[in-house]
């Protein structure tokens, strides 16, 4: 069985943070989040972290490993050389808890902000219609709430206060299907220098997403929206 | 009344179980030795059971999924996806079981309605074409780590403190009765007591190691199962498989994922469960069955994790056997006051494990408050941080 490297960034708020190697054996078809969990299991009970579904689901265990925010869990060993080192940080642009460990509270805060959507079709009734009796189908939002996109986010970098692009793809999908939502709360939530006009097209988020949400694309289409609302308020003489 | 409580785990029992002691009006602290939902409840597979996959041989698990499923479609709409279930017959041997089947549905209470394999296949068009027979039920898909987080937004809005990153390493005594426990801040090392009234172990297949830490026995059976989920969602539905409950039998989509899933191994230490490449073959294969194609798309993630089966005092076993259901102990028969133990059960029961254990506490202190959880609906998940 393979060993693999992993330095794993350490410490606790307060001191300055050190890159420490653990060394782990494990089959190269296990994930990182599995060599991750054996150091804390068979290591070092001190090692900081976050996960729970360990299929990409529950948003719980993004980092930046080698620089690049992933998952954890759908991170495959067999990415890397056992002769490499997997270089495992905490997200950026979030509180420091210590170790990999980092608050996503102000982020979950945001969401909250903004509502819970649904997708009401699923998967395949895209190509399909649905025969009778299933319409009340629904299934989860793509978004997980992982933060990845937050922690490459350039702008989130210059500007705490910015929405950012989790948050911003949300309202844009509340738009979309708002269900008896408040929309006009929603632009103006979007509408906001910290809002949809920060961005800067970067990119990194839609890059990162391990979920297909595509934030960049949902914050250009919500751009596009608030532009359509204000010539309409403007042409029908509003505020 | 101001007795405290404390509530070891934060899976989806702890978590339940707080949300109901809060209710009740119990002052309660949840110590969880890491994330919400980082133990079993995190990482299962996700199927909001309709009850189906037990009706023929665990009639009494199969009721209470079935129960459960309906109160918490009312109470939790942000965590769970509600999409139905199919059970296929995939051959003659399958099909036989078609007519118990539907009437074990029927006795537990279980909606079933077989529809004609057209139709199935008309909603289900990468189902493998050749089955014989289809079955609906009420199944649907819940966000383990939501559903946690649900429960727990909502004790703390009714006054529950939840310490996450924190350790039991010991318990305190006053003679023969637990007044507390000593734990560790994994965040500073610190270790502290907190004192309680009555400690509740909900640390699922760590609740024996638990109870031996206060000394008494509790028969649970770490049972392990792997699951692997794959890049494409090939099912609206969760497929199961018209048969007696068996490895690789139900694949419940998620998102744009599908996840197929279990098998079922004794595991000395659920803290680290590694994966018998052996099971990822089974499980494949029999995916393959249910979906050909299944793995077109790439696999995404393959995942272990242990049951808390309870199994009988001294009685060994391979899981399967073991029922479903769930039992609450309270230590006094074993001779230790002031600490109850709840485990067993699913992910799907979690309400009425709770119910039940916050019964056993109110008994033991003297106290006629009734359960709430059934009506009152949750908070957001996202109410937790
Ligand atoms: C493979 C598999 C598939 C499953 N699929 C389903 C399904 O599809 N549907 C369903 O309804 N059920 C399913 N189940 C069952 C379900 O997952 C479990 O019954 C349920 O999650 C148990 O929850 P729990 O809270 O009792 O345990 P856990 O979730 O394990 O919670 C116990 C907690 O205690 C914590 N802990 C341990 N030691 C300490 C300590 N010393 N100090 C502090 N905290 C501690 C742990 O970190 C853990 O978070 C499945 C189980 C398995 C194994
Ligand atoms: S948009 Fe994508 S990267 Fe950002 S939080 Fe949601 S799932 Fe994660
Ligand atoms: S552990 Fe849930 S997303 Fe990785």
């Amino acid at each position: 069985m393979p060993t693999w490297q992993l330095r794993l960034l350490r410490g606790r708020p307060g001191s300055s943070p050190r890159l420490e190697t653990y060394r782990v054996e494990l089959p190269a078809e296990a994930y990182l989040i599995d060599a991750v969990e054996k150091i804390w299991a068979e290591q070092d009970r001190s090692l900081l972290f976050r996960h729970a579904c360990h299929h990409a689901s529950c948003g719980a265990c993004g980092v930046r490993v080698n620089g690049r925010e992933r998952l954890m869990c759908i991170t495959p060993l067999r990415e890397f050389s056992p002769d490499g080192v997997i270089q495992v940080e905490p997200l950026r642009h979030f509180p420091w808890l210590g170790d990999l460990l980092v608050d996503v509270s102000p982020m979950m805060r945001r969401m909250a902000e903004v509502g819970f959507a649904i997708i009401r079709r699923d998967e395949l009734t895209a190509d399909r219609p649905l025969p009778e009796g299933i319409e009340q189908i629904t299934r989860f939002e793509d978004c997980i709430e992982c933060g990845l996109c937050l922690s490459a986010c350039p702008v989130m970098a210059a500007d705490e206060a910015y929405l950012g692009p989790a948050t911003l793809a949300a309202i844009e999908r509340m738009l979309a299907e708002p269900r008896g939502g408040d929309t006009a709360r929603l632009l103006t939530l979007a509408d906001d220098p910290h809002g949809a006009w920060r961005c800067h097209s970067a990119m990194e988020c839609t890059a990162v997403c391990p979920s297909n949400v595509d934030p960049a694309s949902a914050i250009g289409r919500l751009r596009r929206r608030l532009i359509v609302e204000k010539l309409r308020r403007w042409i029908g003489g509003g505020r | 009344m101001s007795y405290h409580v404390v509530v070891i785990g934060a899976g989806s029992t702890g978590a339940a179980v707080a949300h109901d002691l809060a209710l009740r009006g119990f002052r309660v602290t949840v110590v969880e030795r890491g994330e919400v939902a980082s133990g079993t409840s995190g990482r299962n597979h996700c199927l909001l059971h309709s009850g189906g996959r037990y009706a023929m041989r665990d009639p009494e698990s199969a009721r209470e999924c079935i129960e459960e499923n309906m109160i918490l479609r009312r109470i939790m709409p942000e965590a769970l996806e509600l999409n139905d279930g199919l059970f296929v017959a995939l051959d003659e041997q399958d099909l036989s079981f078609k007519e118990r089947f539907l009437a074990a549905c029927e006795e537990c209470g279980i909606p079933a309605r077989e529809i004609p394999v057209k139709q199935a296949l008309a909603l289900e068009p990468h189902l493998n074409p050749h089955i014989l027979a289809a079955v609906q039920v009420p199944d649907g898909v819940f966000e383990p780590f939501r559903f946690c987080l649900s429960f727990l937004a909502t004790a703390k809005h009714n006054g529950a403190t939840v310490l996450t990153y924190t350790e039991v390493v010991d318990f305190v005594f006053q003679g023969r009765t637990v007044v507390g426990v000593r734990v560790r801040d994994r965040r500073t090392g610190e270790e502290r007591v907190i004192g309680g009234d009555i400690v509740v172990n909900a640390a699922g297949p760590w609740s024996g190691k638990i109870a031996a830490m206060a000394g008494v026995d509790v028969p649970v059976v770490p049972t392990a199962g792997v699951m692997i989920s794959v890049g494409r969602r090939w099912n609206r539905m969760v497929i199961n498989r018209l048969n007696m409950p068996g490895d690789g039998d139900i694949i419940v989509p998620q998102r744009r994922t599908a996840i197929i899933g279990t098998t079922s191994w004794r595991v000395e230490d659920p803290d680290f469960i590694p994966i018998p490449e052996d099971h990822v073959r089974l499980l494949l294969d029999r995916a393959e069955r249910f979906i050909p194609g299944y793995t077109r798309g790439g696999i995404r993630g393959v995942f272990a994790v242990a049951r808390p089966l309870v199994g009988r005092r001294g009685v060994a076993a391979d899981g399967r056997e073991l029922s479903r259901t769930f039992e609450c102990f309270d230590h006094a028969v074993d001779g230790v006051e002031g600490f109850v133990t709840i485990t067993g059960g699913k992910m799907t029961t979690a309400r009425a494990m709770a119910e039940k254990a916050v019964d056993v506490v109110c008994a033991k202190l003297g106290l006629e408050i009734p359960c709430r959880t059934r009506e009152v609906p949750l908070l957001s998940y996202r109410a937790f941080f």
